[in-house]
């Protein structure tokens, strides 16, 4: 391996980077559903680096080639594409970053092609156009151990002649034949002739499929590849979870179960966990002694991002069964049965697993988005997913219905007047979600042909690995929101509730702003307490609990009584109503707000997003609160 | 038995040669029915989709078998070059194919 061939190129963002021999960057480009991440996150590891390309929503991933011992090397993975015509914004950025053209991106040594040996016929189309780039190109035919398992083969060596670079077989799953990618990069590091003669090779006419097609088809004959036998266990298993009768019905109860464990699991996870951090909190808070910096710390800071956090065993947690249910291949059945109730909503059967995880948190709803190819039916689904009842709202509810309705039986002692306002709640927001995505769908994401496409993988056992490191991923995603945002907006809360200085709350910034929006919200029911409440809840909904009792504590006229007491004292129950009403709508989170920034690449979408919720929230709050107030009393 | 030739082989070339004017009847694709074959004539759908679909193997000459419909009826799951890919009935009414009538030849 010689590390120097004489040129004095540096890694500097214009050189000439293809310099004969010298590989720096290496792209690695596949179909999707190829199994491409899988091998990238062996060849990576575990550290790499998740961005938006600029301007676009396409997701960036780059690593070093750590996995097989080539840390020195940049692998750029690119979005799963079918060609290199650029009808796909996702094909547009591949085309982009293979010819170098990508700001930020350095352009590409060398090419792995990733195919599935299982339809190597249909995804020998993408070598076409890659091979055209005349880059030094190395193809994986991935899954090979399958495609010999179920009866197929190929003959590598003359699909090699065939393409004119070498061809490997390999196992991204199992980690198998990785070997030939580091023998391929050693030895083109040390080559001092460019790329294989490429005359000897025959390509067809570019941007024409049909010709594609062809040419696969015939190279496909040519190195005697014959298909593998079709899965009978998938046939089999759609036959049971695709029937008419069972397949909704299994449908219905893993979507059950998913919640159940979610809300059963989850939450004393999360509430588990959220006193592990307080106890931190207090820990060093001890250590500080009192004064500005132990409450900067330890109130702002701490206490902010704690709030935030103690959602992440939730989160994992909703990431794992999403992680289980599209590795082993139901997420796409899921979808399939689910798409002709979500098409009467004018969203396709992909956006259903997401806007049920926005049950748990709008977050990794949003997250999960980016299974809906469809950029419309994505952004709706984004901007629907918020309305989606979430768990941060539930101690507010808890709040309201315990001091304000009775729990009169209804049905018997199971369900009473509580659960009632509480089950009604859910359908509000579940309604508002409705109504919003069919005005998005015929209004603004008006889409005149929005095809729903959907490819049924086969069936298959998750791995630990993959699964592992999904969660990482995610949860580093979202780490990074709590990290930066949020830790930013609580410092800023924390400042104007503590200035002037010597001010209590109500003398405080953040108080005077309470009173100072008091007249706006005096219609809805709300007082000046119940102000500051919403403006500190902007950071998260359960806030609210917290500084509403912080205020009454801190209020003679009411310290003596509990929380409820208090609110029932200075609250009617059109304001009570009118503020969890407020609750179902309003886009009180800004997690949401971040992470809706980051997934839609723009500021425009989470600002039109909150101010569409926070208008329909006090419309719909002031609608309560006088409804209560002419028919009740 | 130039039916069967022909649904055995994937041949493009071979398939044009053929002349089959009277066995094959021209349909949309969604109004096949469960377990048939069809032969892709022609598709016609917005750029960006009917590329897609064509790189997923929806091209001329390409045989499409109709394997099971979702509960509701629609989408419905087909059968393309040994992988299974659900369309909608609008996307699917877009693609024009051939069905030998009276062909009960499942495809491998």
């Amino acid at each position: 391996m010689s590390e120097c061939c004489g040129t004095t190129a540096t890694i500097e963002a214009p050189v000439e980077p293809r310099v004969a021999g010298r590989i720096r960057t290496v792209a690695l480009v596949g179909p999707p559903n190829s199994g491409k991440s899988t091998l990238f996150n062996r060849l990576t590891g575990l550290r790499q680096k998740v961005a938006n390309y600029p301007g676009v929503t396409v997701e960036q991933r780059v690593g070093r080639l750590n996995g097989i011992g080539r840390g020195d090397l940049t692998l750029i993975d690119l979005p799963g594409i079918y060609g290199l015509d650029s009808y796909s914004e996702d094909a547009r950025v591949a085309v982009d970053v293979l010819h170098g053209e990508m700001p930020g991106t350095p352009a590409p040594d060398a090419i792995l092609l990733v195919l599935d040996s299982l339809q190597l016929r249909r995804q020998l189309m993408l070598a076409a156009p890659v091979l055209n780039l005349g880059l030094p190109t190395l193809v994986l035919l991935n899954m090979s151990d399958l495609m010999e398992a179920r009866g197929g083969r190929v003959d590598t060596l003359a699909l090699a002649q065939e393409l004119g670079v070498p061809v490997a077989k390999i196992s991204a799953t199992r980690g198998a034949g990785l070997d030939a990618i580091t023998h391929f990069l050693n030895r083109k590091a040390e080559a001092e002739k460019p790329v294989p003669a490429e005359g000897r090779i025959e390509l067809p006419v570019m941007g024409n499929p049909r010709s594609y097609r062809q040419w696969a088809t015939g190279i496909s004959t040519r190195t005697k590849y014959k298909a593998p036998l079709s899965n009978e266990w998938t046939k089999r298993i759609d036959g049971v979870l695709l029937h008419r009768i069972w397949g909704p019905l299994i449908f219905l109860v893993v979507v059950f179960a998913v919640f159940q464990v979610v809300f059963s699991i989850g939450q004393p996870l999360s509430d588990a966990f959220g006193e592990v951090l307080n106890a931190g909190g207090g820990r060093i808070g001890a250590l500080l002694g009192h004064g500005w910096v132990e409450s900067l710390l330890i109130d702002g800071v701490w206490r902010g991002v704690a709030s935030v956090l103690v959602f992440l065993p939730q989160i994992l947690l909703l990431f794992l069964f999403i992680g289980v249910l599209e590795d082993s291949g139901y997420l796409a059945r899921a979808a399939l049965i689910a798409d002709r109730v979500m098409r009467s909503i004018g969203l396709n059967g992909k956006a259903f697993i997401p806007l049920l995880s926005a049950y748990a948190c709008a977050v990794p709803a949003i997250m999960a988005t980016r299974t809906i190819e469809n950029k419309r039916d994505r952004f709706a689904t984004i901007l629907v997913a918020p309305f989606m009842t979430c768990s941060a709202r539930l101690p507010i509810y808890m709040l309201m219905i315990a001091a304000f309705i009775p729990n009169t039986p209804l049905l018997g002692d199971f369900f009473g007047l509580r659960a009632a306002v509480m089950l009604s709640l859910y359908v509000l927001g579940f309604v508002a979600a409705l109504g919003t995505a069919w005005l998005l769908k015929s209004s603004i994401l008006k889409a005149s042909s929005a095809p729903f496409i959907l490819e049924l993988p086969q069936y298959r056992l998750p791995t630990v690995r993959s699964l592992s490191l999904r969660l990482v991923d995610r949860g580093k995603v979202f780490l990074r929101q709590a990290g930066t945002v949020i830790l930013a907006v609580t410092i800023v809360l924390w400042i104007l509730s503590h200035i002037p200085f010597h001010a209590d709350l109500a003398g405080s910034v953040i108080g005077r702003l309470g009173q100072l929006v008091e007249p706006v919200i005096k219609p809805l029911g709300f007082n000046w307490k119940i102000g500051i409440g919403l403006l500190t809840s902007v950071l998260a909904r359960e806030v609210i609990v917290g500084t509403l009792g912080t205020l009454y504590g801190a209020d003679p006229a009411t310290q003596s009584l509990g929380l409820q007491a208090a609110l029932r004292h200075d609250l009617t129950l059109g304001g009570a109503m009118a503020l969890v009403v407020f609750f179902a709508f309003a886009m009180q989170c800004t997690s949401t707000i971040a992470i809706v920034r980051r997934e839609t690449n723009s500021w425009r979408w989470p600002a039109v997003q909150f101010a569409y919720m926070s208008v329909l929230a006090y419309v719909a709050a002031l609608a309560t609160n006088q409804a209560i107030l002419h028919f009740v009393h | 038995m130039v039916a069967i030739a022909l649904l055995s082989d994937f041949g493009v070339e071979e398939a044009d040669e053929l002349d089959l004017s009277g066995a094959w009847k021209l349909r949309q694709l969604s109004e096949l029915p469960i377990g048939t074959v069809g032969v892709v004539e022609s598709l016609d759908l917005p750029g960006e989709i009917q590329h897609h679909l064509m790189h997923m193997g929806f091209m001329p000459e390409a045989r499409v078998m109709v394997v099971r419909r979702a509960p509701a009826g629609d989408p419905t799951v087909y059968s393309i070059d040994g992988f299974e890919v659900a369309l909608r009935r609008d996307t699917a009414g877009a693609i024009r194919v051939r069905e030998y009538e009276g062909q009960n030849t499942r495809q491998g």
